[in-house]
């Protein structure tokens, strides 16, 4: 059957320019997938630059100006270019209605819109490099800095309130989807958990992003026409900037770590031969994320001044949150517990995801605790703690689908014993970039100053060492992806790994129409009966020989 | 395989994004809450400075062109092309009066020297500023979506013209209502707090 890629071009629009019209939803998944590593390397290298100016005192590389640009602008893109919408838009995109047995997502059109207004957010955020120089506020645009300064924030919250509309449209495309055009046998509870964790998403995203894109606008009304709606000399509060910048903000967080979570939750069961464990729990996990997450947006703003109770009940309600990210955790260990387990590459990555996430949300219990937070508030320990859970979770997260999901996607599979060194790469270099990052916060080093004290020179200097580890993995990774799409490498099986989601079992990479007849949707959507008679290791193909 | 038959389905969705329409504006309203708490004398100063007379002919004519809008759809279903027309052209009327209105209201106030960043507002009372930059911010902001809402009934409009909305395939009239009515919705939430806060 011919794939996706070979479908009929109309008169005008062939090669790029007929993706550039597609309404299919994998092809703009993969117009989503080019753009999001573009950025991601990006900033990647500037993620880069930072620890190499920072590994030692003084002068290294950067001007002082020009690194606070620089952070500003790696926090730009890897939070609203990247973390953001990468699982959802590429993923969700690609696979969200195939696992629901539909052949398109509810608005195929509005779909494509919304990776125009991707597009068109990044290249004002470029544009406003050009001009005047890029923002130096952080991603945070924190009032009044961000009102008074000379850089050119307008333009750079422009780009974000851009790029927040095309992640509404997105959520409200894939709300409409889930519900309208599930497949007629299908019912909510035989949904796959990452559809499940995009359902969530959605609804966070809709819920959360008209007040970033209502600040935003405030950003830019304040600079050009001066109300002083935030300008205390005229009355205004800056305390209310921070708390609705959070209010969209701290459930963005949600919005990032949510899908990750389905997608490992999707991973482990087929790399196990075994059912999940917990698949009603971890559904209302998602949705209770979503909902307490929604309410803690103030455990960022203990130390700008808000009363006694208030700080009492946000941190309260910040540890609830913790509560059902570990039945998420505990359901993935015990589903790995007597499981048959099959070591791949995906499941290499969802484990370091898991540690490196669970180590992530436990600092955050930390920060949470109002006590400790005055102490270690925006110091480096906080730098660790959300690199920990957002490249950690996250990153990871959107390594193990890129590795699980890339022979279905493309038809290619990739060279296993490259991605397993990858991983191994990532993860000790992680470890050897952040940990010194935790110890220096406790000793009191702030986040984003550009020079230190000599006691913080050996930590600054380990943490960039490890960081040169990370980015030599993620190069080895990409490569390793990359070249996998070379003609003479290994075409992929249509389930290499076992897996018994509706993906699993149409060719890959997947017809134009993506089933050729109604899908068969079973009872249970976990039900590895049929696979586990054959028996463990039967079912994954070997990489070399592609059988 | 689904095919695309189920049209609640485009409802769904407007009915989601109206969602974040109003709290697009939720949060200038909790801007309102927190400072009108902060500066009551100040606010009931504002508002009587307001010229009711304009608030009210406002709100009026929005009521009205909700009619127009609501008879406009309905008409359509009953395949009564000539008066759903006549339904959408009145509800365009009604938003350029709305917005010729604010222009002049909007004049007036500029004309005594009451605009963001005005001398009067910068050294005057901070309430009264924050009162003035929310009524200025809120009301541009809904004379905005008046704009867009008038665009969706254009191209409405257009469409039924040329018979492209049909009783069988009506979602973009319904849409487009819907997004009217909100936009309606708004101003009825806008003018109490603005004009009648005494």
């Amino acid at each position: 059957m011919t794939s996706f890629y070979q479908t009929p071009e109309p008169a005008g629009f062939t090669g790029i320019r007929s993706w550039l019209i597609t309404f299919d939803h994998k092809r703009i998944a993969l117009l989503y997938l080019f753009s999001i590593l573009f950025w991601f390397l990006l900033a990647v290298t500037l993620g880069g630059l930072i620890r190499l100016e920072l590994m030692f005192p003084g002068k290294t590389v950067l001007g002082a100006q020009m690194y606070n640009s620089v952070f500003t602008l790696h926090g730009v893109i890897m939070i609203f270019l990247f973390i953001i919408p990468a699982l959802p838009a590429i993923f969700g995109n690609f696979f969200l209605p195939i696992h629901i047995g539909a052949e398109d997502v509810y608005f195929p059109r509005l779909n494509l819109l919304s990776w125009y207004l991707y597009m068109a957010g990044g290249i004002v955020a470029i544009v406003s490099l050009f001009s005047d120089g890029f923002p130096d506020t952080g991603w945070t645009f924190y009032v009044p800095f961000s009102i008074s300064t000379n850089t050119n924030v307008s333009t750079a919250v422009f780009a974000a309130f851009i790029l927040g509309f095309s992640s509404m449209l997105t959520g409200l495309n894939f709300i409409t989807t889930i519900h309208k055009m599930r497949a007629k046998t299908m019912g909510w509870l035989q949904l796959p958990l990452f559809t499940w964790s995009l359902y969530a998403t959605a609804w966070v995203q809709l819920l959360a992003t008209p007040v970033i894109t209502i600040t935003l606008v405030l950003v830019v009304v304040e600079r050009l026409f001066n109300v002083g709606l935030f300008d205390p000399a005229r009355g205004g509060d800056p305390i209310l900037y921070q708390h609705l910048f959070w209010i969209y903000s701290h459930p963005a967080v949600y919005i990032m770590i949510l899908p990750g979570m389905g997608v490992i939750s999707e991973i482990i069961p087929v790399s196990a031969r075994k059912s999940i464990f917990g698949y009603k729990a971890i559904v209302a996990s998602s949705l209770a994320i979503a909902i307490a997450g929604s309410l803690v947006w103030a455990h960022h703003m203990y130390t700008s001044g808000m009363s006694d109770t208030a700080v009492f009940v946000f941190s309260l309600l910040t540890f609830v949150v913790a509560i059902p990210s570990a039945i998420k955790v505990f359901s993935w260990v015990a589903t790995l517990y007597k499981g048959a387990i099959e070591m791949t590459p995906p499941l290499l990555f969802s484990l370091c995801f898991i540690y490196l996430f669970s180590v992530g949300g436990l600092t955050g219990l930390v920060l949470g605790a109002a006590g400790a937070n005055i102490h270690v508030h925006d110091t480096h320990f906080v730098v660790a703690h959300f690199h920990f859970t957002m490249f950690g979770g996250t990153g990871f997260a959107f390594f193990a689908a890129l590795h699980y999901w890339w022979p279905k996607m493309f038809g290619k599979m990739y060279d296993f014993k490259k991605a397993y060194i990858a991983a191994i790469l990532v993860t000790v270099g992680f470890m050897l970039h952040y940990v010194p990052m935790f110890v220096l916060g406790l000793q009191g080093m702030p986040r984003r100053y550009y020079d230190y004290l000599p006691q913080y020179a050996a930590g600054n200097f380990f943490a960039g060492f490890g960081a040169l580890f990370m980015i030599a993995g993620i190069g080895l990774m990409m490569v390793n992806l990359l070249t996998s799409l070379a003609r003479e490498r290994t075409a992929a099986a249509d389930d290499p790994w076992g897996g018994v989601t509706l993906e699993w079992t149409i060719p890959s990479p997947p017809p134009l129409h993506n089933f050729a007849k109604d899908p068969e949707v079973m009872d249970y959507p976990y039900d590895f009966t049929k696979v586990a008679a054959v028996g463990p290791g039967a079912a994954p193909m070997d990489p070399e020989t592609g059988k | 395989m689904t095919a695309h038959t189920d049209p609640t389905g485009k409802k769904l969705g407007m009915w989601l994004f109206l969602y974040t329409e109003i709290v697009l504006f939720g949060g200038l309203f909790v801007l309102y809450a927190v400072y009108f708490a902060g500066y009551t004398e100040d606010f009931i100063a504002g508002a009587k400075e307001l010229d009711l007379f304009f608030g009210v002919v406002n709100t009026i004519i929005l009521l009205i062109s909700s009619f127009c809008v609501a008879a406009g759809v309905t008409a359509v279903q009953k395949a009564h092309y000539r008066i759903a027309l006549a339904g959408l052209w009145g509800a365009l009327a009604c938003g350029a009066i709305f917005l010729v209105n604010k222009y002049i209201e909007w004049g007036h106030k500029f004309a005594h020297g009451i605009y963001p960043g005005s001398d009067r507002l910068v050294d005057g009372p901070g309430g009264q500023n924050l009162f003035f930059g929310l009524y200025f911010v809120t009301t541009g902001l809904h004379g905005l979506h008046i704009i867009i809402g008038m665009t969706l009934l254009a191209v409405s409009l257009v469409l039924v013209t040329r018979q492209k909305i049909t009783p069988k395939n009506n979602a973009m009239l319904d849409n487009s209502g819907l997004y009217w009515h909100l936009v309606d919705l708004i101003w009825i939430f806008i003018f109490p707090l603005f004009y009648l806060v005494v």
